[in-house]
């Protein structure tokens, strides 16, 4: 069960689809440029993006031809392992007290992957408190209450339309007098090319350097699965601001695979830590690469 | 980022070396077909969505004819785009009216496509038209989705209907029964976001559908959705015979490939796209704008209208040229504060550019008042120091700030942010080269 059997199973749908054309290519045993053709056109399926799969093909013809291998196993072998190299195996690892920073474009579900990372760290034996730092969009404060009730965490909230560094102010000063392991700032949704937006996202980093600065500081940003090629800008962008040391993948529940991911840890070198496989509070999981790499092809 | 270069750009490299003026050939339309694909691919367009219009493109193009005024490339270019244009269908904004009122709206869509602020966003728009309109929460999972639906309710001046977390059928009956006693004539429904592999919730669509007899079934999707936007609306159109889509966030810098994948696979029209999260932030579906932006060309077309509501095209491609040239002056900067006023954000416009939001563009924030005290500043200037603002010495500055009743700090203020403005528009210009 865990992530294998969930990955395998929110990526079922399309798997079967995907794998049954991907085991025919294979088991021709002809690795021809008709073979890399089809290759190509089932990794960009996949929001791997032009770049990207481009480079994966070479790497890939490159051991192929190196080995000179013709069993399809093993030549299906040989391309599990060039993506799972790509991904890495990074976990996520932090130090109490620890403060994480989530942000992320509007609708990516960021309240949602606060409430489950709640959720995990609690489990872990941490204490929790939720920053409600998205005071913008109509009534996130509910829903990100109704996340922290789930997860029987305390969460710090102001009126919306006030000031999100504040929120952010009063939970390290919470989290500071009782002691607390793990701040979690919720943000609101913001488009990475809105400079005021983005320079509000800057203070709140800001703010908690300098009232936290014994804290651990991790910076997430949350990604939509069915999101195309405009991930590689979001997190460049963001992480331009704020420095993102990884990303959580949400939505894989559905028929898309966040390929997308392959080129942004391959431009970028930052790896991808959780993925959300669905809508209860368990569904949010470590990221295994090898998993993902079986769910996606 | 090399990737985002400008298609005009590749496909005038293909053709460098070429000086055919004759026709197309078929070896030069491949090659120009390669950069089409990594563009449209690039922008999101489902693969084999760019696979099958590249065939038809090239079919096309093979044996047209060079237009005298365009080279190859260009001529290419106008073929692409003129599918692409065809492609995508043409502007149908409107939404019909059902014989029996009210007339029920259906909002579907996956999962944070933004189908409650559409919601609200479409609830001003049909006001602003004489309609009287009911939104109804009807999303009955996502927590505190009724609450937000109610702010927006609000913020549209629209009525509101919500019964809690009761069975999503019977609250939409509720509340069609509700809009025809108190005299809404359009009922928008707020379902549930959805993954469409979710079958159950999927047939709860259906049965709100057959229901309360929906006159349009609107398809909410991101714009910057990948391959994966293929799926979607296959299976919602084929699920619930969608009349129409709406395309939201289109104000980030996302190339909005998507919009011809939904469009090719359903036919069904691209209704409206959301541009912006005041709820004022709706607009008709311009294709050709859409066709420009798809192939990484940028938002153009739209940069221009706005420009437009405060000058002519004549100016703006004056202005443009200005631009390109370096030759941007006072008098240039004096109109540009008119027009700015009412684009709003120039840092917003600029980042409708695909790749151009990576620009460092300073802080270029404008308000009224400023744009007010700027004004007067320049207008206070003499027409050579307006031309050349390069000799405004310290006892020019002095006699400006006299003349407009200001500090000759916020005179040295404006020159700087005219200079920082000329710098901002010479890497804007160096790096995309805008199509004018």
């Amino acid at each position: 069960m865990g992530f294998f059997k969930k990955i395998i199973d929110g990526l079922k749908k399309t798997k079967e689809k995907i794998g049954v054309k991907l085991n025919q290519l294979f088991k021709r045993g002809i690795y021809d440029d008709d073979f890399y053709d089809e290759l190509e056109f089932i990794l960009l399926s996949a929001d791997i993006g032009e770049e990207t799969t481009v480079d994966i093909i070479d790497e890939l013809r490159e051991r192929m031809e190196g080995d000179r291998v013709s069993d399809p196993e093993k030549a299906n072998r040989y391309l599990r392992d060039v993506l799972t190299d790509i991904l890495g195996d990074e976990k996520f690892e932090f130090s109490s007290p620890c403060v994480i920073l989530v942000s992320g474009v509007n609708g990516v579900g960021k309240t949602t992957t606060i409430g489950k990372l709640a959720n995990i760290f609690t489990k872990q034996g941490k204490s929790v408190v939720i920053a409600a730092a998205d005071t913008f969009r109509a009534a996130a404060g509910e829903q990100l209450e109704v996340w922290a009730n789930r997860a029987k965490v305390r969460i710090i909230k102001h009126e919306e339309g006030s000031d999100p560094a504040a929120v952010v102010f009063d939970a390290i000063s919470s989290a500071k007098s009782r002691g607390t392991d793990v701040v979690l700032v919720d943000t609101a949704g913001r488009l990475h090319n809105k400079k005021n937006l983005m320079e509000e996202l800057k203070k709140i980093d800001r703010v908690i350097d300098r009232e936290f600065p014994e804290a651990d500081r991790k910076n997430l940003i949350v990604l939509d699965a069915t999101t195309g090629q405009n991930a590689i800008q979001q997190v460049d962008i963001f992480n331009e601001a704020i420095d993102i040391d990884g990303i959580v993948l949400t939505k894989l529940d559905g028929t898309a695979k966040g390929g997308v991911v392959l080129a942004i840890k391959h431009d970028m070198d930052i790896p991808v830590y959780f993925v959300g496989v669905g809508e209860s509070i368990d569904d949010l999981l470590e990221f295994d690469a090898a998993s993902y790499v079986e769910g996606i092809i | 980022m090399a990737a985002f270069a400008n298609l005009t750009d590749r496909i005038n490299h293909v053709f460098a070396k070429l000086r055919n003026r004759g026709a197309l050939t078929e070896l030069e339309i491949k090659q120009a077909m390669r950069e089409v694909r990594v563009a449209l691919l690039e922008a999101d367009v489902n693969f084999s969505v760019a696979k099958d219009f590249i065939n038809k493109v090239t079919e096309l193009a093979v044996g047209e004819e060079i237009l005298k005024s365009l080279t190859p490339g260009q001529q290419v270019i106008k073929i692409v785009n003129e599918q692409l244009v065809e492609l995508l269908g043409s502007t149908q904004s409107k939404l019909g009216v059902s014989p029996k009122l009210p007339t029920v709206i259906m909002m579907c869509g996956l999962q944070g496509a933004g189908k409650t602020t559409m919601c609200g966003k479409l609830a001003l728009y049909l006001q602003k038209q004489g309609k009287r309109v009911l939104l109804c929460a009807d999303d009955v999972y996502r927590p505190a989705a009724i609450k937000q639906l109610e702010i927006v309710a609000n913020k549209a001046k629209a009525g509101f209907f919500e019964m809690g977390q009761k069975d999503p059928t019977d609250i939409a009956i509720k509340a069609v029964a509700y809009a025809e006693k108190n005299g809404y004539d359009t009922v928008v429904i707020d379902t549930a976001g959805r993954l469409h592999i979710n079958e159950e919730l999927m047939d709860e669509l259906k049965a709100i559908k057959s229901a309360v007899n929906v006159y349009e079934t609107l398809l909410v999707v991101d714009s910057m959705t990948g391959q994966d936007a293929v799926n979607v609306a296959k299976t919602f159109d084929e699920q619930l015979d969608i009349t129409g889509v709406i395309m939201t966030k289109l104000d980030g810098d996302t190339r909005g490939g998507a919009t011809l994948s939904i469009k090719a696979v359903t036919g069904k029209p691209i209704k409206f796209v959301g541009t912006g999260e005041k709820m004022e932030d709706l607009e008709p579906f311009h294709p050709d704008r859409m066709a420009s932006r798809i192939l990484g060309m940028g938002d153009v077309l739209t940069l221009i209208e706005k420009a437009q509501t405060a000058i002519d095209e004549e100016q703006a491609l004056k202005l443009a040229k200005k631009i390109k040239e370096s030759n941007f002056d006072l008098n240039d900067y004096l109109e540009q504060f008119e027009q700015v006023a009412k684009m709003g954000d120039l840092n917003d416009i600029v980042g409708m550019i695909p790749g151009a939001s990576r620009l460092k563009l300073g802080d270029k924030k404008v308000d009224e008042a400023q744009i007010k005290r700027n004004k007067a500043i320049i207008q206070s200037m003499t027409k050579e120091e307006r031309a050349n603002p390069k000799i405004l010495n310290y006892s020019r500055r002095k006699r400006i700030a006299k003349g407009c009743g200001l500090q000759v700090q916020d005179v040295n203020r404006l020159i700087k942010q005219y200079e920082q403005t000329c710098d901002m528009m010479k890497k804007v210009t160096k790096s995309k080269r805008l199509p004018f």
